[in-house]
């Protein structure tokens, strides 16, 4: 009897669905602007964190050393300094590297090569490229640097310039803006996802409106509230599954459209590339919100009628 | 108050008319037959159920034993004939088996053959009304209540209306029936009680309309 009582209520539910076709398609599309908005959320905070760390992945801490610096002292700073726990690893570009480096990025630049070959000697110095841990940690990196600890076997210091203090300032600026535009994103889009909510709410109790004299006949027949509120739950089911493979299949075109555009702007992340890789999980997200919403709200909107 | 100082008891297989004017009483009368309404004092009780006490769960059972037809037919908009009368039995959990066997069975009494798959919106009032009573007796009730059931009916499909009522009664359902329609009454015989602002002022075994 259960499966009889399961079947009439899913058939009843469909059938209402179907035969007032305009009522679903309202309440179908103001679905699927809210689970638009949610999936944009997604997409959203997925860009922004993504760009977070790959900014701060940025970071490092260059420091410049003496022309006059001994290969030995240097190798010797380089051990000191991957000694400490903060540090993730270290490059090292000796002199002669670098110089290799500054030519190659000014090949075209004759006046400067020809200035550095009158030169005779090489001005540059070897640099050690630091990259910590963790962004927080390159203080006390920078801190370390500042101290006694890159002396030379003479006493005099080997290092020229820590580029880092000139860098921290722009960085830490930049992580600001985007955490904060993280945070005023994430709090608009959570209000339009309670707006929507809220509409979509409405719409479907709206449409449960209409049909309060026929719960009244339900009942007057001896159905009981369960069975009655049975199909109107199927319908709003069937509200939340189309708009949902309906959102999952607009955010398709408009991720592989937006994808290019996302990579160049914020960098090393394509939202087709995402939204492929997380696809699952993004369909189990946007299809069960739509169920969810839509079958809550139908449970809700039925109850006024019911007597409960 | 709609109602006060009414007794009156009805037997097994009787055939009831309350007559009176507009606000008599006679509705919620009635509906406290079917336990939409409640006393504010007094009992309701059919056999020996009080219906003041049901839980809400036992409300829905006890209205599958009670059959009603009302003057505004109360059709579901959405379904069928056919479906409409299926619903009363599916929602007392009858298999889809006795379904497909009754609904045709019920069709055939009140008269309503080729419209089986028409909405209510398709259908003349006279054929709205069958389609209530249909729904109304299909799970064979012990009671049928009737309010103002031609109402809204032209007197050809009145007579019509009252010859289904009176052949349901003689299968052997109680019918309580509601009218202002004198003729209607006449016609139907049997005990009539009378109603004049919310009290009875007159029950006759044999009676007639007077007011």
């Amino acid at each position: 009897m259960i499966w009889t009582k399961i079947k009439r209520v899913f058939r009843a539910g469909f059938t209402s669905f179907w035969r007032n076709g305009f009522v679903s398609l309202a309440s179908v599309l103001v679905l699927i602007v809210t689970l638009f908005v949610i999936g944009s959320l997604i997409f959203a905070s997925a860009t922004l964190s993504s760009t977070l760390t790959q900014i701060q992945n940025k970071v490092d801490i260059n420091v410049y050393l003496v022309t006059t610096a001994s290969e030995d002292d240097i190798l010797s700073l380089k051990k000191t300094l991957e000694a400490l726990p903060e540090v993730a690893h270290i490059d090292y570009i000796s002199r002669d590297q670098a110089l290799a480096n500054f030519k190659a990025k000014h090949q075209t630049d004759q006046l400067t090569l020809q200035a550095l070959d009158e030169l005779g000697d090489n001005p540059l110095g070897a640099v050690l490229n630091i990259k910590a841990k963790d962004p927080s940690q390159y203080e006390g990196i920078a801190t370390f640097l500042n101290g006694k600890n890159a002396l030379s076997s003479d006493g005099n210091t080997i290092i020229d310039k820590v580029n880092y203090l000139q860098n921290k300032i722009a960085i830490d600026r930049l992580t600001r803006i985007i955490q904060a535009g993280q945070k005023l994103g994430f709090t608009l889009t959570i209000i339009l996802v309670i707006i929507s909510v809220l509409i979509t709410f409405n719409t479907i109790r709206l449409a449960i409106y209409t049909a309060r004299e026929e719960i009244s006949v339900m009942r007057l027949v001896g159905a009981s509230n369960r069975y009655i509120r049975g199909p109107f739950v199927v319908t709003g089911i069937f509200y939340g599954l189309i708009s949902a493979l309906v959102t999952l299949v607009l955010f398709y075109p408009i991720t592989f459209w937006l994808g290019p555009k996302t990579e160049n702007f914020f960098t090393g992340i394509n939202i087709f590339d995402y939204y492929k890789a997380n696809f699952l999980q993004i369909f189990l997200i946007i299809t069960l919100s739509g169920i969810f919403i839509s079958a809550v709200s139908s449970f809700l909107a039925t109850r006024k009628y019911l007597k409960i | 108050m709609a109602l006060s100082d009414v007794s009156f008891k009805v037997h097994p297989k009787e055939f009831v008319s309350i007559v009176g004017h507009s606000g008599a009483g006679k509705t919620t009368l009635l509906k406290m037959i079917f336990a939409e309404e409640r006393p504010t004092s007094g009992r309701v009780f059919l056999e020996s159920v009080d219906l003041q006490r049901l839980r809400r769960k036992e409300v829905s059972q006890l209205r599958r034993r009670i059959g009603t037809v009302f003057q505004d037919f109360r059709l579901l908009p959405d379904k069928t004939a056919y479906e409409n009368i299926a619903f009363a039995m599916e929602a007392s959990g009858r298999t889809d088996e006795e379904i497909a066997a009754d609904v045709p069975h019920v069709l055939e009494l009140v008269g309503l053959g080729d419209k089986v798959l028409n909405f209510p919106r398709e259908l003349s009032g006279g054929e709205k009304q069958r389609v209530a009573i249909a729904r109304a007796i299909v799970n064979q009730p012990d009671i049928l209540i009737a309010d103002e059931p031609t109402g809204n009916l032209d007197p050809i499909n009145t007579l019509d209306i009252v010859q289904i009522l009176k052949k349901i009664h003689e299968l052997g359902t109680t019918v309580i029936l509601t009218t202002h329609n004198r003729g209607v009454v006449d016609s139907v015989g049997g005990r009539v009680i009378t109603m004049d602002t919310g009290k009875i002022v007159r029950d006759d075994k044999d009676g007639k309309y007077i007011l």
